[in-house]
C-alpha cells in the first residue's frame, strides 16, 4: 500500500501536485482546532477590515476574522461532503453488489427503480427539498440529503462492474474449486472494486462539494454555520462585491477552487496508474 | 529474378518504460531474410514467436515503444531503386502503400469500419493513392469483386451483416484492389471454418496467378503453407531457426524444432498419438542464454546453453541456425 | 416487427412509469411541509379588509379547491392528476390568481434560447478539441488544452459563474449586471443585439464547464478508438488522419455522445438556475429560485414536473434514435 502511494508520488505528476494541494487544505483543517476565536460568534473583531499583518485575510460584515473562519468552513464542508459520498456511495455500492451478484428478477425490478431515478432532476428536488425544511435545516442533514440524492448513477456503475467480474474466468474457477460466495467476494472481487470505488469517491465528493455551495449560496442550507458555501452567502448578503471587500468572498473561492482541483489531481493520478494497460507495464519482475 | 524484399540483421525491440520500470522485448532479434518477386514466402511460428513484430517491422508499420534497434529493410521494385519502408514519412508511405506494398489482416476480426458501408470503405482506400470520384471507385470495386468470384451486394452491406469468412475475402479485396507488386498477409486463414479456408487460400492463388504478385504469408498453420508458400522460414523466439523449400522442409526438416513441428501434425496414414514439444516458448523480454531453443531441446548440446547458432547453409536456399545441425555437417564424409 | 416489441415498447413504458413516479414525487413533497398554503395566502388576502366569517370561510373554501386540498391525501391525488393531464397546473401561490402554467410561459422561451444554444455548442466545441486531442496527444496545443481542461472540470459552476461575473461585470465592466435584453421585446436589430449581449456571459460560463466535460469524454472515446482494428488498418493503408479522425473515429464514438447531447438537452426544463440566478436572468430558473423564496410550491411543483417530463422525454427520444446512428442497431 505504501508502497503503491510511494510510486504515485514519484512518477505520477497529477498524483503529487494534487496531493501536495490536500495536503495543505488539511492543515489548514487541523488549524481549525486551533482558532483563537468561536466560529459562531459575532463582532469578535472590527468588521470589514482589509486583509493586514494582523488579519491575514481581512474581517467580514459579522464582525469576523476571514481566516479562521475559513479553516472552520473548509473544516464543515469536507465534513458534509464526506457524510455524503459515504451514504450516497454506501447505498450506491450496496444496490449494485446486490443487482450484481443476486441479478435474475431482483437484478431488473431494482434497475427499472435505479433508471427511474437517475432521470429525476436532482437541482429542482434539492431546493424542493431544501426551501420546504427551510430553517430546520443542519450541515449533518444537508450531507445526508445530498447522499440520497447521489447513489443512483454509482448503483449502476457497481452493478456494471460487479457484472463484468463475475464474467471473468478466475471467477469460475474459484466457483469451482468450491469457494463459499462471501469468500469470493470479498477476496476476488474486492480488490478489483476498491480501486474503482475511491476514484468513483473522489468524483462523488466534488459533486457533494458544488451542491452544497450551491444550496449554501442560494441560502437554503445551515447559515449559521461556517462553510465555504455560506461564507459566500453572507458575503453576497453584505454586498462584498459591490462594495469593494473582495478579500470576503476572494477566500472562500480560493478555497473551493484549490480543494476542488487538488482532489481531481489526486483522483486523475489514480485512475491513470489504476488503468489496466499501464498497470501490465508496471507490473514486472524486475531482473537485475 | 531479383529480391523484392531483403531484410538484414534485422532487430526490432519493444522499449516500454512506466512508473520507473523499463522492459525490454527482443521480439526480433537479428533475422535476415530475402524474398524473390512472385514467390510466396511463408513464415511460420507458434503464438508468441516474433511474427507480427517482424511484419510490422518489414511493412514499415512500427511505432513507439518498437523500435528498430539494428538492421536494414529495402524493397525493390521491377529493378527500380530500392525503398527503405523504414525510413519513409507519412507522404513517401502513401505512395507505395497499396499500390506498391500491401496489408491482409486477419480480417475476420473488425478491420473494416463497423458504421461505414462497404463500397464506402473501398472508396476510402481507393482514393487515398488514387485520384478518382466515389461512381468511379465503386465501378473499381464491383468490377475486382465480380473478377474474384464475390457477390457485389456486399458492397452495399456493412461489415456486420456478413459472415467472418466473406469479410476476410472482402479484406482481401481491399488489399488488393490496387494491384500491388508485395502482399503481407498475417494469418488469414486463422478463426475460419476449414470450407472457408479453402476460399480464401483460392482466392489468394487466384490473385497471386492473376497479377504477378509476391505474396508474404505468416501464420502458424503449416498447412496453409504447404498450401500456399514455396519456400518457408520457420520463426522461433525472435529467430529464424530454418528456413528453405517448403517441399524440402517439411519432408526434411532440419533443425529439432521444426522437427517436432512437423512430428506434431496430424498425418492421413498414420494414426499413433500425436506428441508436442515439452514447456512452452520463452517470454522475449528474458529469453534464454545461447540458442533460445535450447530449454525444450530433446538434443540440446553443451555450447547450446552459452552460444548463439550461427545460420548454416546446407543445400542452395536451406539455412538452419542449430548447434546441432553444424555438428553434423562438420562431421559429415565430404559427398 | 420484433424491433417493436424488443426495443420500443419496453422504453415507452419505462418513460410512462418514470412520469408516473416523477408526478406522485413532485405530489408528496410539498404536503409533507409543515407550512400550510391556506394560512398564508388567507392572511395575505384578508389582512386590509374585515370579511364576515361567512365569506371568510367560503374564500378558504374555494382557495382549498383550487389548491387542490380539498378531501383526504388519496382524493387529492386523483385530482392532481386529472388537473396535470388537462395541462392545468393550478394557480401560483405568491403571484395570485396568476397561472403556473402562464408564469411558466413568460420565462421559458429566454431559458430554452440560452441552454439550447449553449448546450449544443459546447457539446459540438468539446467534442472537436477533445478527439484532437484525443488522436494528437503529443503535441504541445494538445497539452495545453489538457492542463486548461484539468483546471476548469472540476470547478462547481457556481464558483465559475461567479467569478466570470465578477471579472467581466465588474473589474471589467464589460457586460451588463442582470438582465436578458435591453427595452421591450421587439424584433429589432437594436433588441436582437441586446439580448445576444445579455446572454453573453452567461452562454460563457454554460459553454466553458460543457466543454470542459465533453472534451474529457471525448479524448478517452477517441484514444481508445485509436487502438481499435479498423482504425489502426486505415492507418497501416496511410488514410489522411483528418480523415480517420472524421470519419472512423468520432463516427464511431457518435453513440454515446449523441446520447449524452439528448440527456443535456432534456435537463433544459431544469432552469439553468444558478446561471440565472447570478447573471439576473430572467428565465426559468430565476422563476424557480423566487418561488421557492415564496414558498410558492404550485410554481416550484410546475417546474419540477415539467424538467422531470422533459428529461424523461428526451431520454426516451435518444434511445429511440439509436437505430438512426448505428447500423448494427438498425440491421440485426
Amino acid at each position: 500500500m505504501l508502497l503503491t502511494i510511494r510510486d504515485l508520488f514519484r512518477f505520477s505528476p497529477a498524483f503529487r501536485y494534487g496531493a501536495i494541494i490536500l495536503a495543505l487544505v488539511f492543515v489548514l483543517v487541523g488549524l481549525s482546532f486551533f482558532s483563537p476565536y468561536e466560529p459562531d460568534v459575532n463582532r469578535a473583531v472590527p468588521r470589514n477590515k482589509p486583509p493586514s499583518d494582523v488579519y491575514v485575510f481581512g474581517t467580514n460584515s459579522n464582525g469576523q476574522d476571514v481566516f479562521w473562519m475559513l479553516t472552520f468552513a473548509v473544516r464543515n464542508s469536507l465534513l458534509v461532503a464526506s457524510l455524503a459520498v459515504v451514504i450516497g456511495r454506501g447505498i450506491g455500492v450496496l444496490l449494485g453488489m446486490i443487482s450484481g451478484y443476486l441479478g435474475g428478477r431482483v437484478d431488473r425490478v431494482l434497475s427499472s427503480i435505479v433508471d427511474s431515478f437517475i432521470v429525476m432532476p436532482r437541482l429542482p428536488l434539492l431546493i424542493l427539498i431544501a426551501s420546504i425544511l427551510r430553517g430546520q435545516m443542519t450541515m449533518a442533514s444537508l450531507g445526508v440529503l445530498l447522499g440520497l440524492l447521489d447513489w443512483a448513477y454509482p448503483s449502476k456503475r457497481y452493478r456494471a462492474q460487479i457484472l463484468s467480474l463475475r464474467e471473468r474466468g478466475f471467477t469460475d474457477t474459484a466457483v469451482f474449486a468450491g469457494m463459499g460466495t462471501l469468500k469470493i467476494v470479498v477476496q476476488e472481487h474486492l480488490p478489483f472494486l476498491i480501486p474503482f470505488l475511491l476514484a468513483d469517491m473522489v468524483s462523488g465528493f466534488l459533486f457533494a462539494i458544488g451542491f452544497e455551495i450551491t444550496l449554501s449560496v442560494l441560502g437554503l442550507s445551515d447559515l449559521s454555520t461556517q462553510s465555504i458555501g455560506t461564507m459566500i452567502y453572507w458575503g453576497n448578503y453584505y454586498q462584498a462585491l459591490l462594495s469593494n471587500r473582495i478579500w470576503i468572498l476572494a477566500a472562500p473561492i480560493g478555497a473551493s477552487i484549490v480543494i476542488v482541483v487538488g482532489f481531481y489531481l489526486v483522483s486523475l493520478g489514480l485512475s491513470r496508474y489504476l488503468d489496466p494497460r499501464t498497470r501490465l507495464l508496471r507490473l514486472q519482475v524486475k531482473t537485475t | 529474378m531479383s529480391n523484392i524484399l531483403e531484410a538484414k540483421d534485422l532487430k526490432a525491440y519493444y522499449m516500454t518504460q512506466a512508473f520507473g520500470v523499463r522492459r525490454t522485448v527482443k521480439a526480433v532479434d537479428n533475422i535476415s531474410l530475402q524474398v524473390r518477386q512472385g514467390e510466396a514466402f511463408g513464415i511460420a511460428g507458434e503464438s508468441g514467436c516474433g511474427k507480427s513484430t517482424l511484419l510490422k517491422v518489414l511493412l514499415g508499420a512500427h511505432e513507439p515503444p518498437l523500435t528498430v534497434v539494428d538492421g536494414t529493410v529495402k524493397y525493390r521494385f521491377d529493378d527500380m531503386e530500392e525503398i527503405d519502408p523504414l525510413a519513409l514519412d507519412e507522404r513517401g508511405r502513401r505512395e507505395i502503400r497499396w499500390k506498391k506494398v500491401s496489408y491482409i489482416p486477419q480480417g475476420s476480426m473488425h478491420v473494416l469500419n463497423p458504421v461505414r458501408r462497404i463500397r464506402e470503405s473501398f472508396h476510402d482506400f481507393v482514393r487515398t493513392h488514387k485520384k478518382v470520384s466515389q461512381a468511379e471507385s465503386w465501378d473499381m470495386a464491383r468490377n475486382y469483386l465480380r473478377d474474384l468470384g464475390l457477390s457485389e451486394e456486399v458492397l452495399n452491406s456493412y461489415p456486420h451483416q456478413l459472415s467472418g469468412g466473406m469479410r476476410q475475402r472482402v479484406t482481401i479485396a481491399l488489399a488488393t484492389i490496387l494491384w500491388p507488386k508485395l502482399i503481407f498477409a498475417d494469418e488469414p486463414t486463422t478463426a475460419l471454418d476449414v470450407v472457408v479456408q479453402r476460399g480464401v487460400i483460392q482466392l489468394l492463388k487466384d490473385i497471386r496467378q492473376k497479377e504477378g504478385s509476391t505474396l508474404v504469408l505468416i501464420t502458424h498453420d503449416i498447412g496453409v503453407h504447404a498450401n500456399l508458400a514455396d519456400r518457408i522460414a520457420i520463426l522461433y523466439a525472435g529467430k529464424v531457426v530454418e528456413e528453405g523449400d517448403t517441399k524440402e522442409v517439411l519432408k526434411n526438416p532440419r533443425h529439432p524444432y521444426t522437427q517436432h513441428l512437423i512430428n506434431s501434425l496430424p498425418r492421413l496414414d498414420e494414426r499413433s498419438e500425436r506428441v508436442s514439444i515439452p514447456g512452452r516458448p520463452p517470454a522475449l523480454d528474458n529469453p534464454p542464454n545461447g540458442c533460445r531453443f535450447h530449454p525444450r531441446c530433446p538434443v540440446a548440446l553443451d555450447k547450446c546453453r552459452t552460444i548463439d547458432p550461427e545460420t548454416i547453409t546446407l543445400e542452395p536456399g536451406h539455412r538452419v541456425a542449430c548447434h546441432v545441425v553444424a555438428e553434423e555437417v562438420s562431421h559429415a564424409p565430404v559427398a | 416487427m420484433t424491433l417493436l416489441k424488443e426495443f420500443f415498447l419496453p422504453r415507452f413504458v419505462q418513460w410512462l412509469v418514470v412520469i408516473f413516479i416523477g408526478v406522485t414525487v413532485t405530489f408528496l413533497i410539498p404536503r409533507l411541509s409543515p407550512v400550510n398554503p391556506i394560512d398564508q395566502a388567507m392572511t395575505r388576502l384578508t389582512s386590509f379588509q374585515n370579511r364576515d366569517p361567512q365569506a371568510t370561510v367560503a374564500l378558504r373554501e374555494s382557495l382549498q379547491d383550487l389548491y387542490g386540498l380539498n378531501g383526504n391525501i388519496f382524493e387529492q391525488y386523483i385530482n392532481f392528476w386529472k388537473r396535470v393531464l388537462r395541462g392545468d397546473l393550478g394557480p401560483s401561490f405568491s403571484s395570485f390568481p396568476a397561472k403556473v402554467s402562464d408564469l411558466i410561459g413568460n420565462s421559458i422561451a429566454w431559458t430554452v434560447g440560452l441552454l439550447a444554444t449553449s448546450t449544443i455548442l459546447a457539446w459540438v466545441l468539446g467534442i472537436i478539441f477533445g478527439s484532437l486531442a484525443g488522436y494528437f496527444p503529443n503535441r504541445w496545443w494538445a497539452r495545453l488544452m489538457e492542463s486548461s481542461v484539468i483546471t476548469v472540470y472540476p470547478v462547481p459552476y457556481y464558483i465559475l459563474s461567479f467569478v466570470l461575473l465578477m471579472a467581466f461585470t465588474y473589474y471589467l465592466p464589460i457586460f451588463p449586471l442582470v438582465g436578458g435584453g435591453q427595452g421591450l421585446p421587439r424584433l429589432t436589430l437594436d433588441y436582437i443585439g441586446s439580448v445576444l449581449f445579455h446572454s453573453f456571459l452567461p452562454a460563457v460560463s454554460i459553454i466553458i464547464g460543457g466543454v470542459a466535460f465533453r472534451f474529457i469524454v471525448s479524448k478517452a472515446l477517441t484514444t481508445s478508438e485509436r487502438s481499435s482494428d479498423y482504425v489502426q488498418y486505415a492507418e497501416m493503408a496511410a488514410i489522411p488522419k483528418r480523415k480517420i479522425l472524421i470519419s472512423y473515429i468520432i463516427r464511431n464514438t457518435m453513440l454515446p455522445q449523441v446520447t449524452d447531447l439528448g440527456l443535456s438537452l432534456g435537463t433544459i426544463f431544469e432552469g439553468a438556475l444558478i446561471t440565472e440566478v447570478v447573471f439576473g436572468y430572467p428565465g426559468l430558473g430565476n422563476t424557480l429560485y423566487n418561488a421557492v423564496n415564496s414558498s410558492d410550491y404550485n410554481l416550484i411543483m410546475g417546474i419540477t414536473l415539467l424538467s422531470i417530463v422533459g428529461i424523461a422525454t428526451a431520454s426516451l427520444l435518444v434511445d429511440l434514435s439509436y437505430p438512426l446512428f448505428d447500423p448494427r442497431v438498425r440491421y440485426r
